[in-house]
């Protein structure tokens, strides 16, 4: 069980990696930062694995403040174009 | 025990299989919608699976509860990142439409989501 959790996480990594193909690619800001949603729900997903794989139940923790976290910078993104003032 | 166990191989499993239809979908896809199209929708399914699958192998109770508290705030942030998103892209098609009025025409698909995008960005 605990490798078969060890390989997911490990894939959920190359997930990662591809998504910072896009951050290479991205013509717009806007494609950036969907690549940040797409490291967030990754991040928390292996964060979650890894809290399972190692029986460490604070690392729950920090993938909920990942889950918080994360959000908080798309926002700060959009009112920054927005308002570039 | 074995039940349980195969239980979590098959949610984690499609989980990861839903993470790497929607990157798939970021990398490839041709516009900033259709890419916020397959990010959040795939990306959420794909989490929302995963915690599926981990939960039985959840050390108490309260862990238990924490991973769903994850997975529901994760939904509400998607969704609202995702309609930020949009609106800010739609915002700036607008801007570039105005400019080239020959390409309005072709854009008019797109101008029914800006109008509307715009008519509820206002209200908010």
């Amino acid at each position: 069980m605990i490798e078969y959790l060890s390989v997911v996480t490990g894939l959920l990594i190359l997930v990662l990696l591809v998504g910072l193909g896009r951050v290479l690619l991205g013509p717009s800001p806007a494609d950036r930062m969907l690549a940040s949603q797409l490291f967030s729900t990754a991040g928390v997903s292996i964060l979650i694995l890894l809290a399972i794989i190692q029986n460490q139940s604070e690392l729950i923790n920090v993938a909920l403040v990942l889950a918080l976290l994360a959000p908080l910078t798309l926002i700060t993104f959009i009112r920054l174009r927005k308002n570039p003032s | 025990m074995n039940l349980v166990d195969g239980f979590t191989i098959i949610m984690t499993a499609s989980g990861l299989f839903f993470f790497f239809a929607g990157s798939i979908g970021l990398l490839r896809f041709p516009d900033v919608f259709c890419r916020l199209h397959a990010l959040t929708k795939a990306d959420n399914l794909g989490l929302g699976l995963i915690v599926l699958g981990v939960l039985p192998q959840a050390a108490s109770v309260f862990d238990a509860l924490q991973l769903i508290l994850i997975w529901l705030l994760v939904m509400v942030a998607g969704a609202m990142s995702c309609y930020l998103v949009a609106s800010q892209a739609s915002e700036s098609l607008s801007k570039n439409a105005v400019g080239q009025s020959n390409k309005h025409h072709d854009l008019s698909m797109q101008s029914g989501i800006e109008s509307s995008a715009g008519s509820t960005h206002n209200e908010f």
